[in-house]
């Protein structure tokens, strides 16, 4: 499950302050900062720019390293690619037109689009941060500190848990394909693609049979250990005050940034 | 059960081992080694068992010899051809794997669309599909299911469903991880019958030491990824002393089911 792992678990084990860090000051400065990055206007570079500083200071910090944390962000790119079409369609200034089909892209398009990239980037990157370098658990442990209500902290616990419960069994079905996905000498192995698409597509229909079933199975034995509904933990620690402070700074920064960039 | 001699994929290769294992290195991807240099030879028809305690690396082994799980160094030779990249797909035309947990096997909407997977992927005319399956599904006795969908039946029925699907392949090696856990006394009693006709070079990774000396004449011990032991299995049952520094029991410790 190795691989699996790899890919749905986000918490990256490394020794740093960013991981000791009590995840009570994290998740609100990540949100919050999150919500100051949003709010930068079109074009405006130099308040993108301040922005990045804390996300590359963040990935030196948790040890984690740019690259590690850049390579994180890219499973949000294909939604930023929807923004793409603005170029087109936002009225201005031409600056080329694409032959065939005519379509003329504008210089305000171009930077409404570059915006929303930068932004969603940086905004991911700071997600990105966060979770690894916060187990799941200690999420959902702080939005329970901050009284989110527990059916939402409930659901995004069994998000969590079964999206394991899928990949596992996705992981399980692709190895037994493969191993009884023999060629001999004479024959065309693989039939057609209409043929291995319809196995696929079979697959994909028994894969969430299988995956129902067995969330099932884990959901009784949640209950026959005494789940009713709500996510227990473990008592929390007292909050420590001084990553209280740090986490403020993080978000007063940001605010700042954004503040400052209007007035000059 | 009947008997039956499943088709097979043409004639295998005269005067070459059925599987050569040549100092085999597999680390898991967190860096636990899982087999430390094993080495291994079996010839075209040998019934041979895989014991050893838990963690011992039969599973891993399994999954090695038909690239499912790809070693950092050694080579595994199915019938002369060596395993790679490139082989595996025709290694998987003369080696069958069948999963300790069926559910790990199985992967279609119905019990026949699993077993006829095999045939099918490999291009083989729907006559001879059809023939293979039907072969394949009355040797382990489960026509009657064909139609079901292979999550619904019980573990027992999954398990023969599970050999079909590999018998169907006609591969002349079979590499099988557990076949005999978890089955009733009788399926069990059945499945050994069923292997015992077989005409072909089986591979067996087992705690099942009674299935051993019923079924498999030769045993290799396994312990820490390496070699403890590879002899006649009445040798090594009766080994009271080598058994019991590998996590076994010699079988009069818990009872011979024909004792």
């Amino acid at each position: 499950m190795a691989a699996l792992t790899a890919i749905v678990e986000r918490y990256a084990e490394r020794d740093s302050v960013l991981h000791r860090a009590d995840a009570r000051a994290k998740v609100p400065a990540a949100v919050l900062a999150i919500f100051a990055v949003t709010a930068t206007r079109e074009g405006d570079w130099s308040a993108l720019a301040l922005l990045v500083l804390p996300v590359v200071l963040g990935a030196f910090v948790s040890k984690l390293g740019p690259w590690f944390v850049l390579r994180r962000t890219f499973f949000a790119l294909p939604f930023v690619l929807a923004a793409v079409p603005l170029i087109f369609t936002r009225e201005g200034e031409t600056v080329f037109t694409t032959p065939l089909l005519g379509w003329t892209a504008s210089r305000e398009g171009i930077e409404a689009v570059t915006t929303i990239l930068a932004r969603s980037w940086i905004a991911v990157a700071i997600a990105a941060l966060l979770v690894s370098t916060t187990s799941i658990v200690e999420i959902l442990r702080a939005l329970r500190w901050f009284r989110v209500p527990g059916i939402l902290v409930a659901t995004v616990f069994f998000a969590y848990r079964y999206f394991y419960v899928i990949g596992e069994e996705a992981q399980r079905m692709i190895r037994a394909r493969d191993a009884r996905s023999a060629a001999i000498p004479g024959y065309r192995a693989g039939r057609s693609i209409r043929w291995r698409a319809s196995i696929a597509g079979h697959m994909v229909g028994s894969l969430f049979v299988r995956s129902l079933e067995r969330s099932e199975r884990v959901y009784a034995a949640m209950q026959a250990r005494g789940y009713h509904g709500e996510h227990r933990f473990l008592e929390s620690p007292a909050f420590p005050p001084v990553e209280g402070v740090v986490a403020a700074l993080v978000v007063l920064y940001a605010v700042a940034v954004q503040v400052s960039v209007r007035l000059v | 059960m009947t008997a039956s001699v499943l088709i097979q994929n043409g004639a295998t290769p005269e005067g070459v081992p059925a599987l050569e294992i040549d100092a085999l290195r597999f680390n898991y991807p967190d860096g636990t080694p899982s087999l430390r240099g094993l080495s291994l030879q079996v010839e075209p028809g040998e019934k041979i068992a895989l014991i050893g305690p838990n963690g011992a690396g039969k599973s891993t082994l399994l999954l090695n010899l038909n690239g499912i799980l790809r070693a950092q160094s050694g080579t595994v030779r199915v019938f002369g051809e060596t395993l790679s990249e490139g082989t595996a797909r025709s290694i998987r035309a003369r080696i069958g794997l069948l999963f300790s947990n069926p559910d790990d096997q199985l992967f279609s909407p119905t019990v026949y669309e699993d077993v006829a997977y095999g045939p099918l992927h490999m291009g083989l005319p729907l006559d001879e599909v059809r023939q293979r399956s039907e072969e394949a599904l009355a040797a382990v006795g489960m026509e009657a299911f064909a139609d079901r969908p292979p999550h619904r039946l019980s573990l027992g029925q999954k398990k023969r469903v599970a050999i079909a699907t590999v018998l169907s392949m006609g591969t002349p090696l079979l590499a099988l991880d557990e076949p005999s856990a978890n089955l009733d006394p009788l399926a069990r009693r059945e499945l050994i019958a069923l292997l015992d006709r077989l005409p072909l070079t089986i591979l067996v990774a087992t705690h099942d030491l009674a299935m051993v000396a019923d079924l498999l004449p030769r045993s290799v011990l396994l312990d820490g990824g390496e070699v403890v032991a590879d002899r006649p299995s009445a040798e090594i049952l009766n080994d009271a002393a080598l058994l019991g520094a590998h996590g076994l029991e010699p079988l009069s410790a818990h009872g011979h089911p024909h004792a």
